[in-house]
């Protein structure tokens, strides 16, 4: 039985200076509750790890407007104008990666490998203080795997084992961050009591807690 | 030409290059309207890189579901037999070489196939998104845009805006003509014939090669 615990009690996994993944592209698959329950925590000096900076007033756009990401990585800051101006400011460092590559560093972190070698990024700003690596006739960028002290990820349906499910294109990122971090909190849209195992698409054994959605007013 | 017009002959000329049972992804803005001009005897599989294939029309307000977005974070359909997959899985697809043409536009294209369409440093930072890893991966790469940006050239001898890969374009299509990437340069094979050839040569910066280009078509 996977440990549910109550939104409140978030504040006790979490601390300044943290590096958090979240789930979500462009704000959909993000788990909304969770992120304004750090806003109003109001932990600071965090590197958020995000396919995208969100809009201002969502997903992890939320943090950056309330001035709690000192590091942003991310593969796209464009739709929230407030990045751009925190960037510019010299009040937030954006770590602009290929958002394969960043699918791919989150994996292979999950995964327990060191790195991994692709072709994207040659001959760009992206090569800039990366080893190129020749092998078997082709170039390619030696990218190192990445991991966080916390993942927070949106579950559409989590049973009481802690599998989840996710709904359409809201699991984008969700999965290999649930592999990739110290600790893993699922924010779950709707619990059951056994998932069908031939569904599950991410194995309870990656999760640390559920709090489910909606049951924290 | 009126701009909404430049764009649909773009679109239209970009889906004539699409052949049955090609996985192709489309680029945020002027590419994602080839999918309104589909050959209707073919199959398209459409790729969006935030973990879907088989794109779907554009959802009536009661099919609107905001779980179920495109790349743009648009609200879209789903087709039979289309299915989601998670970020990984979907550049597994894109640099695994799984997806056969990948359309975008671009700021900047030059005569060894090379593209910059990213950054404009201190002025514009969107970030690279999934392009890099597409244009990269994709085994066709064909850019859809405006042949200048306010009457300056934006197919140059060589990019001067940071690149977002080296020598991947294959083909460039804009209002004024269809333009393929070759080792020796950039060949003029195809013209619209609202334009004559010198106002093609003068719009372009890169030197192009002409041999008895045809006229564009659309249909």
């Amino acid at each position: 039985m996977k440990e549910i615990i109550k939104l409140s009690t978030l504040k006790n996994h979490v601390f300044d200076g943290m590096s958090i993944m979240v789930g979500g592209f462009m704000a959909v698959g993000t788990p909304e509750e969770i992120i304004d329950e750090l806003v109003k925590i109001n932990v600071k000096d965090l590197t958020i790890i995000c396919n995208d900076a969100g809009f201002p007033d969502k997903g992890v756009g939320k943090l950056i407007a309330n001035g709690q990401v000192s590091k942003l990585v991310a593969s796209h800051i464009g739709l929230n104008p407030m990045a751009g101006k925190l960037m510019s400011a010299g009040k937030m460092v954006v770590e602009l990666v290929p958002q394969g590559t960043l699918a791919e560093q989150i994996r292979s972190g999950g995964a327990g490998l060191g790195g991994f070698l692709t072709q994207t990024g040659l001959g760009t700003i992206v090569e800039e203080g990366k080893k190129v690596i020749s092998l078997e006739g082709n170039r390619y960028l030696l990218e190192v795997s990445r991991k966080a002290d916390l993942s927070l990820i949106l579950g559409d349906i989590v049973d009481k084992y802690g599998n989840v499910l996710y709904r359409a294109t809201t699991r984008n990122f969700n999965p290999i961050m649930a592999t990739a971090s110290d600790k893993v909190i699922v924010l779950a849209r709707k619990r059951v009591e056994v998932c069908n195992p031939e569904h599950v698409l991410t194995p309870h054994i990656f999760i640390d807690y559920v709090i489910e959605e909606g049951k924290n007013g | 030409m009126d701009k909404s017009i430049i764009k649909t002959v773009i679109a239209k000329r970009v889906a004539r290059e699409l052949k049955d049972g090609n996985v192709v992804n489309l680029g945020i803005g002027l590419p994602t309207l080839v999918a309104n001009y589909l050959p209707t005897d073919v199959t398209i599989h459409l790729q969006s890189e935030n973990g879907l294939i088989g794109l779907g029309p554009v959802p009536t307000i009661e099919e609107t579901d905001m779980d179920l977005t495109n790349a743009g974070g648009q609200p879209v359909t789903l087709l039979e037999g289309g299915m989601y997959f998670d970020s990984a899985t979907s550049f597994a697809i894109i640099r695994g070489g799984h997806v056969d043409v990948t359309v975008l536009g671009s700021l900047q294209v030059d005569e060894t196939g090379s593209l910059a369409n990213w950054i404009i440093p201190n002025k514009m930072v969107p970030g690279m998104g999934g392009a890099m890893d597409l244009v990269t991966g994709a085994k066709k790469v064909i850019i859809a845009m405006t042949h200048t940006n306010k009457g300056k050239p934006k197919i140059l001898r060589r990019c001067t805006l940071p690149l977002t890969a080296k020598n991947q374009v294959n083909l460039i299509v804009t209002e004024m003509c269809v333009i393929e990437v070759k080792d020796d340069g950039l060949h003029l094979i195809e013209y619209n014939n609202e334009f004559t050839i010198d106002e093609i040569i003068n719009a372009t910066e890169a030197t192009l090669i002409i041999n008895n280009p045809n006229e564009m078509r659309f249909e």
